[in-house]
């Protein structure tokens, strides 16, 4: 059964690093949902974030696929342990003077934040895990949704070590 | 003191020889002209002027498989490089340890569709371990040093470095790194001793053992602890194609080949063991079969450096991550100290069961009277075993049958490509495997398809006396591709009968012996002749058309469903 697990990679930040990653997931038929990079503290290094739907087997090989190329220092199946994960959505939606009460009551309701107003747009920002902001914009829906723009997961483990990455050379070192 | 400086170019083979590289293959071209200066003004480094870039990347792996080193390889930009690409995925599938420098334009026209550009570091990216752009001539000694760890370590493989022609000619100072720093890059080579010592406890309690021994044990040179493990724990041995000779074909307790065209003993062993101890092999579908099917009720202990190649596809109960000969020693100390007694009576009936299934062979084919391909191979393993050549083999039926006819007790003596299963491949390997051999001759098995994907090579070994002895099993068909079109197309031979030139005339328009060969008492006469040359030969079989390789299995079914003859079906 092909579940959805979000796997968290740590990269030096060189040339190409990116693109091996994806090439990794297309060439081995694997499925990207969402996907983001950015710099961590020490910017020789960054995190890439991938959502990715599949079942177990697969997912081991993907990670122990993800951990075979050079560049990648860690990889961690966030899924497994008990992580925080948060993502954004933009939206442009057209409000008009009747339903403009019923829009401003939800997005009260659901913690959005009007970012910007223009004559009858309104760009709205949501935050949440993937469900939240799924949900938001399905209310949104009947207002007429103008774009929808999501940022991908980013997620953090919530102890204070990594205690479910796996350092390459600790790979499949199995307790006995 | 003002420290010497020196081009790109220089710093390069400077670095090639810090690696004790010797020999390399390749072939010139524009961006690369600043290289082959180099190369001009100096003598520690021999180059071999192939014909084609593809030949050069085989025989830097021929290279590699006999002597343990990486292979080396230069190639120019755009064509060159792309021409290398068959050559680079055979190397990353069979893990030959290999580096490959690939000019490329300037770097100040990377990306404006410059004459003879190609993104080398895009399309390799997929079909090598890994590859380099090298943007700045500081980095040149480090990169380089880091290929060759990477191409040398962990599971093996094709390393790529491009390099632009102005880094060729930019200068600066030249300082070999002593040490490789690659945080995302440590190999486990050590294997985890709980497992180990679980893995022993399960061989000890099994009834119905039996032990896979894959190309992970030529890679790690691990024969001599093989042999000893299945000697000391009494278990009989069986190999993959890439795994020949990494067990001595000549004792009781080898095996020998299993998987589609291997024994009916080792694939009815391999299915009916209670434990199978798998030794650096990946699992092929040419050796499971049926996966669904494989092994379904036996424990798999399986030991590979390469993380990824254990559980892929068939899962491992005990999986040991690390290096073949250290798991393999680290198993043997364990063993010594170990208070189990081998019960060998335990294991007498499995022992024969072995015996029983032994009988059991291919049934010969007798169908014209033209030479039998399998008759021409064992005259020729029978004429050739005490010089014990090393023998490289296209891809088809006569590779097949020279794993099934030819004995091998010694590893990498068999050269052949396994997991890409490229045409072409044996003649320009067998080449750098002479290179690198210096003295006797190499064989190689090709078949009548095989052998005109890469002959222009005959010049090159014309050139440098490379004694390559080509046995051509010409049936006049894509014999494999045929096989199938027999047994599951209805005898549709859709563009498999294939034409050849004349091949005594090409050989020696060459410069080198052609011999044909009809009958079968020319096989010997002609063998000498070839053996007493001094240079390439090509040997033209003339065989039987409708040859068919047995045993086998047919794609998808289990490994324990082997076909003997034409007959069953």
């Amino acid at each position: 059964m092909a579940t959805k697990h979000t796997v968290s990679v740590l990269v030096s930040n060189e040339v190409g690093v990116l693109s091996r990653i994806v090439d990794l997931f297309s060439g081995r038929g694997y499925n990207i949902e969402s996907l983001t990079v950015a710099p961590t503290l020490d910017s020789i290094y960054s995190r890439v974030t991938i959502v990715t739907s599949a079942d177990d087997d697969v997912i081991e090989q993907i990670c122990k696929q993800l951990n075979r190329l050079i560049p990648v220092i860690k990889v961690a199946n966030l899924s497994i342990g008990d992580a925080i994960e948060y993502e954004i959505g933009l939206i442009k939606v057209t409000v008009n003077d009747e339903n403009r009460a019923e829009f401003m009551n939800i997005v009260a309701q659901a913690h959005a934040t009007i970012m910007d107003v223009s004559d009858k747009l309104y760009t709205i920002k949501i935050d949440g895990d993937e469900k939240q902001v799924q949900t938001f914009a399905e209310l949104i829906r009947p207002f007429g949704i103008k774009e929808f723009v999501r940022s991908g997961k980013v997620a953090i483990t919530k102890s204070c070590q990594f205690s479910n990455f796996k350092n390459k050379k600790e790979e499949l070192k199995i307790e006995a | 003191m003002n420290k010497a400086m020196y081009s790109g170019a220089q710093i390069l083979l400077k670095s090639l020889l810090k690696e004790g590289v010797e020999e390399i293959f390749g072939y010139p071209g524009g961006v690369v002209l600043p290289l082959y200066d180099a190369l001009y003004m100096q003598n520690d480094i021999k180059h071999y002027l192939v014909r084609h870039e593809q030949a050069a990347v085989h025989a830097a792996e021929g290279y590699a498989r006999v002597s343990g080193k990486a292979g080396v390889a230069i190639v120019t930009s755009g064509p060159g490089a792309c021409n290398t690409i068959t050559g680079l995925a055979n190397a990353y599938y069979d893990g030959t340890p290999m580096v490959l420098i690939t000019g490329q334009v300037n770097s100040k026209l990377i990306g404006a569709d410059a004459f003879q550009e190609a993104d080398v570091v895009g399309i390799t990216r997929s079909c090598c371990k890994h590859n380099y752009l090298v943007k700045d001539v500081k980095d040149l000694a480090r990169i380089v040093k880091e290929a060759f760890y990477i191409a040398t370590t962990g599971k093996k493989g094709p390393v790529v470095i491009d390099i632009p022609v102005d880094i060729f000619n930019a200068k600066y100072t030249f300082d070999y790194p002593k040490n490789v720093e690659l945080v995302g890059y440590n190999p486990n080579y050590k294997g985890h001793p709980l497992q180990i010592q679980r893995a022993l406890e399960t061989l000890f309690e099994s009834k119905r053992p039996v032990i896979i021994s894959g190309g992970g044990v030529m890679a790690s040179n691990a024969s001599k602890e093989l042999k000893e493990i299945a000697t000391r724990l009494h278990i009989p041995v069986v190999h993959t194609l890439m795994g020949t000779g990494t067990f001595p074909d000549n004792l009781e307790t080898s095996l020998g080949m299993m998987g589609m065209h291997g024994n009916y003993c080792a694939n009815l062993t391999v299915a009916n063991a209670d434990v199978i101890f798998a030794i650096g092999t990946r699992f092929s579908d040419r050796i499971t079969g049926c996966l669904k099917k494989f092994a379904r009720d036996a424990q798999v202990i399986h030991i590979d450096i390469d993380p990824c190649s254990i559980s892929k596809n068939v899962k491992a109960s005990i999986p040991i991550v690390g290096d073949v000969k250290n798991v393999l020693t680290m198993m043997l100390h364990q063993l010594d100290k170990a208070h189990h007694k081998i019960n060998i009576e335990q294991k007498d009936k499995w022992f024969n069961d072995i015996k029983e299934w032994k009988k059991k062979v291919a049934i010969p084919q007798k169908m014209s009277d033209k030479l039998s391909a399998i008759t021409v191979l064992n005259k020729i393993y029978e004429y050739t075993k005490e010089d014990e050549p090393t023998v490289a083999t296209e891809v088809g039926q006569h590779q097949m049958w020279t794993a099934q006819n030819f004995k091998f007790n010694q590893p990498r003596k068999l050269i052949t490509s396994g997991g890409l299963g490229t045409m072409g491949f044996g003649f320009p390997a067998a080449m750098g495997a002479m290179a690198a051999l210096k003295k006797g001759y190499v064989l190689n098995i090709a078949g009548d398809g095989s052998i005109q994907m890469n002959i222009q090579e005959l010049m090159t070994c014309v050139d440098y006396k490379f004694k390559v002895i080509n046995c051509i099993i010409n049936n006049g068909y894509l014999g494999m591709v045929r096989q199938w079109q027999e047994k599951i197309y209805n005898k549709h031979y859709s563009q498999t009968k294939i034409s050849s030139p004349d091949f005594v005339k090409l050989a020696q328009s060459y410069g080198a012996l052609g011999i044909r060969v009809e009958k079968e008492e020319e096989i010997i006469p002609a063998l000498k002749q070839a053996i007493e040359y001094d240079g390439p030969v090509l040997i033209d079989f003339i065989c039987e058309n409708f040859e068919m390789v047995y045993p086998w299995v047919l794609a998808g079914a289990p490994i324990d469903k082997v076909l003997l003859s034409r007959e069953e079906c």
